[in-house]
């Protein structure tokens, strides 16, 4: 149970097909086509190894959390903050208490845009967000706006996706406050240089949130050598459970900020006069959390950390550059989003047919692929498209699945010729 | 794959990329702003009302996919001379259709000669994603044909 495979020490070591057997989904069919999943950046897929911890924390060691004195209840506290010790090594953090359960990235930017951002900003302070974002790294921000007067700027990506670091330095001010960026776009796949924004924004005495949804499956992310104030990621983009989230922020940060929920599990002692909460990082979690899916999360970093996210990444870079040159090499596809360095995102118009067309017919293939917005609209808007058709790959992908692709591909323009 | 040529017939394929009726006209009487924002499809319907409150003409603009393009497409050319009544009563059996599995008799009462003109938008039954798509415009003509002065808004979701 909950078996890594070994893997060699040689770096350039990547057995594809190893990995692809310890995800069971990937041997099942699709309308009688064998599965080929490349919607990885909306959520992946999970190995045994998580779906065993999950199976085997209700099977054998689940009770509730932080309560009991009985076995069951001491055992399961103590794997939960066992996956909360194994997040801290995967950012680096500096300390456990750093890390803060959430259900997801979105919760957690908007507990950080709820407590840090009602208690610390205020009418007038602006907050520097790029074109490229997420709506969940959008949308928590317009509502402080609407709500305490916060003003929002935009720094604007170039055409080829890539952040206008002369822009974001302009917009960049003594009024800027917080600095809230993605580390890797997921409608375009454009990798944000983290570390200079982080270094930028600080020297302008602004605090920075990183959104590492897209970021952390696919390469190594040390929060303190990028020296991100708050940093936040979905379990289930890092082939984790749904449901199960992260929100690192520096200690004396989370310890300024009051409790974004109130209840159980968040409090010293409650009477009806007054409670005094919990110290970090159970202040920030109220209410019984997703014990399983933290355990879960635990199993998925220890799968990709056994991997190798440096090998994960030189994989997925060369399936990139592959995939690129079959679709480019297809008359009528235009990619979308061609920053130097990007990601394994591939977001692509096919000249003539609608992205859902495209879609629906991929998915005959057995092809999964996003085809909309990408929960990112404003990006839609700067390149004048309605929607893209997103291929994103993930540690499992083969170049006989991107082959697949670009056969299917062919198949939409003939449809459509 | 026989579910996708169900899906996308030549019919369909040459409706999508030849709309009929497209375009703003100069004067309408009613107006509608339909929006999938699931896939951000869009489509706008104006209508010109004749003698007796039927449908002198129906034009649209809009993009989308193949499926809502050509839906508002043949719906366009369908309702032209209907009566309110008549355009609901299309709009009824064309959206059972879409939604429910072929029977024996399906639409014994309606108009039969437009059912088999909207019988190849059926094939959108096996792809239930897709049916909002074919039926965003006819949701949208029903709103236009209620609204007032303003345009009305009309949503999927």
């Amino acid at each position: 149970m909950n078996a890594i495979p070994e893997r060699r020490s040689d770096a350039n070591y990547y057995d594809v097909e190893a990995i692809r057997r310890d995800f069971p989904i990937l041997s099942r069919t699709v309308h009688g086509k064998p599965l080929v999943f490349l919607d990885s950046a909306a959520s992946a897929q999970k190995p045994q190894a998580v779906i065993d911890a999950v199976t085997s924390c209700y099977a054998e060691e689940y009770a509730n959390i932080h309560r009991g004195v009985y076995f069951l209840s001491q055992l399961a506290t103590e794997k939960f903050e066992g996956a909360r010790r194994k997040v801290r090594h995967f950012l680096n953090a500096a300390e456990e208490r750093e890390i803060v359960f959430t259900r997801n990235a979105t919760e957690a930017i908007n507990l950080v845009a709820s407590s840090y951002g009602r208690r610390f900003l205020k009418r007038g302070d602006e907050v520097l967000i790029s074109e490229i974002e997420h709506h969940s790294n959008i949308v928590p921000w317009q509502m402080l706006r609407d709500e305490i007067g916060i003003a929002l700027k935009v720094a604007p990506v170039d055409e080829r996706g890539a952040l206008r670091m002369d822009r974001f330095r302009a917009l960049l001010t003594h009024r800027t406050k917080l600095v809230a960026v993605t580390q890797m776009s997921n409608a375009l796949g454009t990798v944000l240089p983290v570390v200079e924004i982080v270094r930028l924004a600080h020297d302008a005495g602004a605090r920075v949130l990183i959104d590492g949804c897209q970021a952390v499956p696919h390469m190594p992310v040390d929060v303190r050598a990028i020296d991100a104030d708050f940093y936040v990621f979905s379990g289930h983009k890092l082939y984790g459970p749904s449901g199960i989230g992260v929100l690192y922020g520096k200690a004396e940060l989370l310890e300024a900020m009051p409790p974004y929920q109130g209840g159980g599990d968040m409090i010293v002692s409650v009477s009806f006069e007054k409670s005094e909460y919990a110290a970090i990082p159970h202040k920030f979690e109220a209410g019984t959390p997703h014990i399983a899916g933290a355990i879960g999360l635990g199993a998925a970093i220890d799968y990709v950390t056994a991997t190798g996210l440096g090998r994960i990444s030189n994989h997925e870079h060369a399936l990139t550059t592959y995939a690129t040159e079959r679709l480019m090499a297809i008359d009528g596809i235009t990619l979308v989003g061609t920053a130097p360095g990007k990601g394994s995102i591939l977001s692509f118009t096919v000249e003539g047919v609608h992205p859902h067309d495209v879609g629906t017919i991929l998915d005959h293939h057995g092809i999964a692929v996003r085809a909309g917005h990408h929960c990112a609209q404003p990006v839609m808007d700067r390149f004048g498209v309605p929607a893209t058709v997103r291929a994103s790959l993930g540690m499992y992908n083969t170049e006989a699945e991107v082959d697949e692709l670009a056969a299917a591909l062919r198949h939409v323009r003939e449809i459509f010729a | 794959m026989s579910e996708l040529r169900d899906l996308y017939q030549e019919v369909i394929l040459d409706h999508a990329k030849r709309p009929r009726n497209f375009g703003r006209p100069e004067h309408f009487d009613h107006e509608a702003h339909g929006h999938n924002p699931l896939c951000g499809d869009k489509v706008n319907i104006f209508v010109i009302l004749g003698a007796g409150g039927r449908v002198e003409d129906v034009r649209f603009e809009g993009r989308g996919c193949a499926i809502s393009m050509a839906s508002a497409s043949l719906m366009t050319e369908l309702l032209k001379g209907k009566s309110e009544a008549e355009a609901r009563h299309l709009f009824e059996r064309f959206h059972q259709m879409v939604t429910h599995e072929a029977s024996g008799d399906p639409f014994p009462d309606a108009a039969p000669d437009d059912l088999e003109r909207l019988e190849v938008l059926a094939g959108v039954r096996q792809f239930p994603m897709r049916v909002k798509c074919a039926t965003l415009p006819w949701h949208t003509f029903n709103a236009a044909l209620a609204s007032g002065k303003a345009p009305a808004e009309v949503t999927t979701e």
